[in-house]
This record gives structure tokens, sequence and C-alpha cells, in this order.
């Protein structure tokens, strides 16, 4: 064969176009314009709570989130004299989310690793179907359960871990009296979460690569050695995921906070004691009897609610796409 | 070639020993739970389930370690951790579920389910006035959501798994980010955006509204999963034989999609039913029966709920745990059927 | 023992099989008595798989299994390590003899078992969390085995498994940066740490680089001076090159048998039975 035959020049590629039947761009242009709503109602939310939460946004500057202070009244010459902080709030909403996630991420955890690895068959898929159960919960359920049934359970707890932990600060009380606590709260609103956290974690845990479950398991590991070297390293980052969005759940929990929390413009530690409170029950809270200023302010502290959610969740999403949806 | 049959044997199984060892040993451990407990001043549930998981523990480790050795003992402290876990679990659920049904059952009888509370008061004795106008209320609700977010969520979906323009990934990330959006927010932005600056006042429509940005994540999502799962050869079919996209579309594939996007409305039902805190900004308190969505306030389960628990009083409270009930019973039929036509959809 | 050599075969492996022909005849060493099945069955729920299959691996020996696919060869290894019973539904029957005691006698401890009978399996799988000095003794933390000197046996187990010098001044570093063949290798240390009696190798070297492939085939040979090894392989020509014996198994449909046994060159030169000698002449599989 020649080899010094002149190469064929390689012809440029056509270009190929399709324009679309007009009935198509219709229908293009329909759907995209209805998919585009949830930007167009995200960046509305956001537009509006700015707008009418601007005046008292406005008037209190930072102020709005350090101060603890929150209340408007006239003085003798009939100006009215307002000052709104959510700092207490704020922080209130912090602790007895994390009160939940330290509660409901080891429950969490243990439940997702028995159905995965302990539980028959048959008491599994009972177990699964009560769990996704109890994510359809109504919040009001929680709420009066809480407050009914959970609180007298809990004030005794409470009373227990402050006989015997009450020299630590947060387990400390300025006066004997344990109702309507971020205790109680934390504790209801975990199980509130725990049904996020354990499908997740089911789902990562289940992912877990057999070779690697094989390759413990003929090194003579017991199925404990074999969770603690594979599978939970392997899904770490998924539980870390699914407990961001417990996070973002909890923290704009509303009528089931307000049912067992006693709401105070102060910011407690104590978490056995009775007062806290957290941002989404205190705009409820208030919602019915205020003017036009305090209504200004409970906006404004909505839209700082929608904002902090908004991050945690995005981080939240992030992680779990990253690790559970793509099978690292 | 010739073999006698051989029974296939699984040696590895729990022994009828293994069983009766067990058992055996959550016996003893009860026993001795019930005798540590008459004989200290510890009390209370929490005493029992402690000192009996600890003395469980201690006795079934004996028992372990002779088998295992030390590294049994780790496995089998593991193994009955993540059995306490989830019976705690369990046992919460439990707990909920039958109080409501024990509690709530007392204030239900027909009254309750068919009247309104036009004349009477949540103070009022059972037997008095009853929830009829927040079932119908509810159900405004829900027809209102579902008028508004279906058609949004499944044209989303669609944008999503048929156009899969550029703007794809930005739309499924704005999807996640509103289906983190708080009840509280979404209620107080339609009283922002709408009651304080429009002549509209409070009313189904309103909180159907609300309910809406609730409910597009979850269609979108369930009905994006749904559609994806439709072959590609049908859609090449599709347009193989000449059909334009939407012919394709809204022919073949929305129709092979059908029960999964079912599926996808009755989850996002699921999701708003319970909600409370939305409608407390947007729909207000009605007594009777308001079958007008657009005008005038309406009444809703979950609001009367609310209202019953800060009642305060031993009748509003009753009245509040029988309507929880109720919607308890809405959300699980709800829940159910979700689940059968979901089943169905993966049958396909 | 044979000491016939290929003509093709490089170097390395004429030393191979010089070394082998130097060892003893098994069944006298002081390895202990090997491993031996006897009438083992095994099910895949209603399916059998797997139908009376009688092996006796003396000490100190390495044994081939070969046959075409879906015969059932690796459902037998992963009988000897009691490893077949993680597959939900499955059942077996017959006895399988370490030192003369049934590893599949009720009441006995399994984790002990797979300590002494060790597997290297198709697909590296190494550790990724851990670095490679901790995937090497991850056994011995697995089975909270306390050593004296961890490094001593760290850089025993490498060199044996021929990844010393590659990885001695990195030890530290992530298990998952090695190449295919590194991480197979690895994997031997890793089994060779807990110090077992009898190594299992499901086809080790199928996903492997020929240059690996003759790396680990070395190791083999060392190797089975001091345990016993059976070696599941495709290769024809690997196992005429490693193995002292060779099992050769079939599936006409129903479960798999093994059909013959003997000395390597035996059957690979004088088969006895016609399936075999079809096999080995590349007539069929």
């Amino acid at each position: 064969m020649s080899v010094d035959a002149p190469a064929k020049p390689i012809p440029q590629a056509r270009q190929i176009t399709t324009k679309p039947r007009v009935s198509d761009q219709i229908f293009r242009a329909i759907v995209t314009a209805f998919s585009f709503s949830a930007l167009i109602i995200l960046a509305l939310i956001a537009l509006f709570l700015f707008l009418k939460g601007f005046s008292a946004l406005k008037a209190q500057g930072f102020n709005f989130i350090t101060s603890f202070e929150w209340n408007v009244f006239t003085d003798e010459t009939g100006k009215e004299v307002a000052s709104f902080g959510l700092q207490a709030m704020l922080v209130g909403t912090v602790v007895i989310s994390f009160i939940a996630l330290f509660i409901a991420v080891p429950l969490a955890v243990l439940t997702a690793l028995f159905l995965t690895f302990y539980a028959p068959e048959g008491i599994k898929k009972i177990l699964v179907t009560v769990i996704d159960l109890m994510a359809a919960f109504p919040s009001i359920l929680y709420g009066l359960w809480g407050y009914f049934v959970l609180m007298p359970m809990a004030e005794y707890w409470a009373k227990l871990l402050h006989k015997w932990l009450g020299w630590i600060y947060i387990f400390d009380v300025p006066e004997p009296i344990f109702q309507r606590s971020p205790f109680i709260a934390g504790i209801v609103l975990s199980i509130m979460i725990i049904p996020i956290i354990t499908s997740v974690s089911r789902e990562v845990f289940s992912q877990t690569p057999l070779e690697r479950v094989q390759a413990a398991y003929a090194l003579g590991a017991t199925k404990w050695g074999m969770i603690r070297a594979v599978v939970l390293p392997f899904g770490a980052n998924g539980v870390v995921g699914g407990s961001m969005l417990a996070l973002g759940r909890a923290f704009g929990e509303t009528v089931a906070v307000f049912s067992v929390l006693n709401i105070v413009y102060r910011t407690n530690f104590q978490i056995l004691y009775t007062q806290g409170g957290n941002v989404a029950s205190m705009i409820i809270q208030r919602f019915g009897e205020a003017g036009a200023t305090e209504m200004s302010a409970l906006i404004a502290a909505g839209l700082v609610l929608f904002f902090l959610t908004l991050i945690v969740n995005f981080f939240a999403n992030y992680i779990v796409t990253k690790t559970v949806k793509s099978g690292r | 070639m010739n073999t006698p049959s051989v029974t296939p044997i699984k040696p590895w199984a729990a022994t009828p020993r293994d069983r009766a060892m067990t058992a055996g040993s959550v016996l003893l451990s009860a026993l001795t739970t019930f005798a540590i407990v008459a004989a200290t001043p510890m009390k209370g549930k929490l005493a029992y389930f402690f000192v009996f998981f600890v003395t469980w523990l201690a006795i079934d480790s004996v028992f372990v370690m002779r088998k295992a050795g030390a590294k049994g003992l780790r496995n089998g402290f593991a193994e009955k951790l993540a059995f306490l876990g989830a019976l705690i679990v369990m046992m919460a659920v439990g707990s909920i579920l039958w109080s409501v049904i024990s509690r709530g059952l007392e204030g239900l009888n027909i009254a309750y389910v068919t009247q309104n509370m036009r004349n009477a008061s949540m103070f009022d004795p059972i037997g008095m006035g009853g929830v009829a106008h927040a079932i119908l209320g509810t159900l405004l609700l829900i027809a209102v959501a579902i008028v508004i977010s279906v058609p949004m969520g499944i044209l989303t979906a669609l944008y999503l798994t048929e156009i899969k323009g550029k703007a794809s990934g930005l739309i499924e990330f704005l999807i996640q980010a509103m289906s983190g959006v708080p009840s509280v927010v979404a209620g107080l932005f339609i009283y922002a955006a709408i009651i304080l600056n429009t002549p509209l006042r409070p009313s189904a429509f309103l909180g159907g509204l609300a309910l809406t940005i609730l409910m597009v994540p979850t269609v979108t999502r369930t009905a994006q999963e749904v559609l994806n799962l439709v072959p590609s050869d049908l859609r090449e079919a599709g347009l193989a034989m000449g059909a334009t996209q939407w012919k394709t579309v809204a022919l073949v594939v929305v129709p092979a999609a059908r029960s999964g996007l079912i599926t996808a409305v009755i989850l996002g039902v699921a999701r708003i039913a319970g909600e409370t805190a939305p409608l407390l900004f947007t729909v207000g308190t009605f007594d009777s029966f308001n079958l007008n969505p657009f005008v005038g306030q309406n009444s809703a389960l979950p609001v009367i709920i609310w209202s019953g628990l800060n009642g305060g009083s031993a009748e509003s409270i009753q009245r509040a745990w029988s309507a929880i009930l109720l919607l308890l019973v809405v959300v699980l039929v709800i829940f159910v059927s979700a689940r059968i036509f979901g089943k169905k959809s993966m049958k396909k | 023992m044979s000491d016939q050599t290929k003509s093709t075969t490089p170097s390395s492996l004429s030393a191979v099989s010089a070394a082998r022909a130097e060892k003893k005849i098994a069944g006298t060493s002081p390895l202990g008595t090997g491993l031996e099945a006897r009438g083992v069955h095994a099910w895949f729920d209603k399916h059998h798989a797997l139908s009376d299959v009688s092996l006796d691996f003396s000490a100190g020996t390495v044994t081939a299994l070969i046959g075409p696919s879906g015969c059932g060869k690796s459902t037998f290894i992963r009988t000897l390590n009691r490893m077949h019973e993680f597959i939900p539904h499955t059942s077996m029957a017959g006895q399988v003899l370490l030192d003369g005691k049934d590893i599949y006698e009720p009441g006995i401890d399994v984790t002990k078992i797979r300590l002494q009978i060790g597997m290297v399996f198709q697909k590296p799988n190494p550790f990724p969390s851990m670095t490679i000095g901790e995937n090497v003794l991850s056994g011995l933390k697995l089975a909270q085995i306390k050593t004296s000197n961890p490094d001593e046996l760290m850089e025993e187990c490498l060199t044996r498994a021929g990844l010393w010098n590659e990885v001695k001044d990195r030890l530290g570093a992530h298990a998952g940066g090695l190449s295919g063949g590194q991480q197979q290798r690895l994997c031997i240390a890793r089994a060779l740490a807990v110090k077992p009696k009898v190594l299992l190798m499901d086809e080790p070297c199928s996903a492997l680089d020929p240059g690996s492939t003759l790396r680990i085939e070395e190791t083999i040979s060392q190797l089975s001076k001091s345990m016993t090894v059976v070696i599941v392989t495709h290769n024809m020509q690997q196992a005429a090159r490693v193995s002292d014996y060779t099992a050769f198994f079939l599936s006409d449909g129903g479960p798999g048998q093994m059909i013959e046994v003997g000395p390597t060159n035996e059957i690979f030169s004088r088969p006895r039975d016609e399936r075999t000698e079809n096999y080995v002449t590349g007539r069929f599989g």
C-alpha cells in the first residue's frame, strides 16, 4: 500500500438547524414562563417582606438583629416609641434547634442503622411506613401532644437533669419552674425532624459499596466493626446533609413551638427554665394585636427568618446532592 | 452423578438454643429490673426503661463474651443500641397516635361533623356545634391550592424534563429553595403583598395562595422524578411519527406518567393539609359555612384546633383533640392513596 | 512436581516453577492439615447452584479452580470462608474442615474463622477512608488483636505482597491514590496481616494489567510456603504457572459440579475426563 498518497482534507461539520414549529414555540414559551414562576415567587416574597418591613428596619437599623427589647407604646406626648430587637428570638431559634438536633441525630442515625442492617424484612417494611407517616403529621398535632402528653414527662426529666447536672450553667435555673422551656420545645422539635434525618441516612447507608462491606467481613469483622469501618465513613456526609435539612425545618417551626414554649424577650441559655422563644412563634404571638408600626417589625422579622432558612437549606441541599444523589 | 437428595440448611441462622438464650436474658433482666426499682427510690417510666436497658446489657454480655470475646461485646452493644434508638422513636409515634385516638374519640359524634359553630361557642359542652364548616373550609383551601399549583408544578417539571433548557439548573435550585420556605413566611408574604396592598381581605382564596407556595415544590419534584421515568423511546417514537413536541408531550408522555403525576398532586396535598401558621394570616375565622372562597373569612380544621388549644377550657381543648383526630384521618387517607398510586406508577 | 517450563516464559516465571519444584510433598507439612471440603452444596433461594463438591486442599499447596463462567467456582470459594451466607436467602449443605474441625459447626465464632481463612477479591477493595498503613493493619483493628510492633508487621506484609518498595515512603497517604495493581497488592498485604492459614483468591488478577499480574503470581508462589492458597481463575495459563493442583468445575445446565482434580501438569496434559480435555484445549469456555 502506498504510504504517501495525499491525505484527504477533512470536511467541516455541517450546521444542522431546525426551527421549531410555531405551536412548539408557543408550547416552549408557556412552559418556560411557568417554570420561572418559582423565581418570581421567591423574588416577590423577598421584595414584599422587604417593602413592608422597611420602615421598621430603617428605624431600628442594625439594632434589629442585636437588641432584645420588643415593645411599642405611646409616651406622654402621644408619640409612638418603638424598639424592636430580634436578638432574643434569634438566639432562641438557634438554641432550640440545636437541642433538637442533639437529640434527633443520634436517634435517627441509630434508627437508620437498625433499619438498614439489623431489622428483619417484615419489621423493616412496617417501620419504614411508620416513619414516612410521621413525616406527614401536622405540626399542630405535635403542639397538642407536646403540651398535654409530653410536657408532664419532660418536666420530670428536666427536674432530674437539674438535680444531677444543675452545677452546669445551662442546666441551672433561676427559679424551679420547668414548664414550657426550651428543653421541652427542643424535644418536640426533635421528634418532628427525626423522619427527615432517618430517611436521608437510610438512603446513604444502603448505598454503601458492597465490595467494601465484603472486604471488612472477609477480614473477620463483626457487623458493628464493618459499620464503623465502612458504612459510617461513607455515610457521614449524607448524615450531615440530612441534619442540615432538618435544621432548616426546625428554624421555621411555628405552632408546635408556640404551644410548649413560654415566649419571653430575653436571651436564655438555661434551657430547663421556662423562658425562650423563636422568631416564627413570636410572629404569630404578636400578630393579633399588632399596630402598623409593630406589623412592619413583624414582617421584617419574617424577612430575616426567610433569609436564614434560605441559607441553611442552600448548604443542606448542596451537601445532600453531592453525597447522596450521586452515590459517592 | 446420582446424588441422593440433600437438604439445604442454614448453619448460620439463629438456633432454637440461641433464641432461648436471648429470651432468657430478656426475662432475667426484666425480673432484675423490677427488683432494683422496688429496692431503690427510683421511680417512673424512665427508671424502668433505663435500668432494664443496663441490666439487659450486663446479662446478655455474659452470653456474648463466652461466644465471641471482647469484640463481640462491642457488636452486641451496638446492636442493642440501634434497637433502642428505633424503639424510642416508635414509642414516640405510638404515644402520639394513642393520645390522638383516645382523647379525640371522646368528643366525636354526629353533631360534631355535621354542624357548624354559628349557634355555639367552643366553650360550650360537647354536643353543641361542630366543625363541618371547618371541613368545608379545608376542602376549599385544598381546591384553590390544587387549581393553582398543579399547572405550575407540572409545567415546571415539564420544562426540566422535556425542554431541558439552559435555565434548568437555576430552576431546580430555586425549587429546592422554595421547598425550604417556612410556612409562616408564606402566610406573612400573602399578608404583606396582598392584604396590605390591595382591598382584598382574608379569605379561603388567599389562604390557598399561601398554601400554593408550599405545595408547588413538592408537586414539581415528584412530577419531575415521575416524568424522568418515562422511557425516552416513547418520546422518540412520537417525534419520529412527525408529531410536534407539544403533541408528543401532551398525548404520549403525560398519559404515560399519569398515575405518577396523580401521586405528585396527592403528596402535595398531604404537605399542606395540616398547615396552620399560614392560615392564621390569610384566612381569618368564621363560624358557619362559607362556600365562597373569594369573599369573606373562612374556617379550617387546623385553625379550629389552634383556637381550641388556646381557648384553655376543658371543652375547647376537647374540641381541639377531636378536630385533630379528624385532620389526622384526612392526612392518613391522603397518605395511603399516595402510596397506592405510587405503587401503580411503579408497576407500569 | 513438574519442572516443565514453557519456552515463551520470561526468566522470572521459570524461577517460580523451579521454586515450586523444591517444595515438600504436600500432606506432611507442619502447617496443619489444610482445608477440606466434603460434599458441599450451595443454594440461592431454591436454585441449586453447586452440587456435591469434595476437595482436599493440603497445607502448603496452591490449588487453582478453573472452569467456564457460571459453573459455581466463585460460589464454592465463598463457602470456604462463610461469605456465601451474606447473600440473603441462601443455604448450603456439607462440611468444610479447617485442620479437621468443621467451620459450620453451630456455636462457632464466624469472625474467628474468617481470620484464619482470608480472601482477596476480584476488584481491589482497600478502605478509601484509611491510609495505606491503616489499611494493612485494619484486620487487626477490626478483630481487636493487639500487636507489639505494628510497623514491623506492616513492613513484613507489604514486602510479602511485593508492595513495600513502592509505598514505604508514603504509608500515610490515602489508599485511593494507588493504581489498580498496587491496590490489589495492598489488599493481599491486608489479608496477610492477620496471619491466616488459608488464603482464598477470587480471580485476583482479572482486572489488572500484565505487569501487576506477574508480581502477584510471584507473591502467590512465595505465600504457598507458609499457607494454603486456593485461587479461582479464568486464565488457564495462569493456573498452569501458579498452581500445584487444579480442579475443573462445570455446570451442564444444572448445579455446578467439580468434574476432575489432580496435579496441574496432569490436568493440562493428560486429563482423565473428556470434558476437562475439551476445556483445557480451548474447545469451549
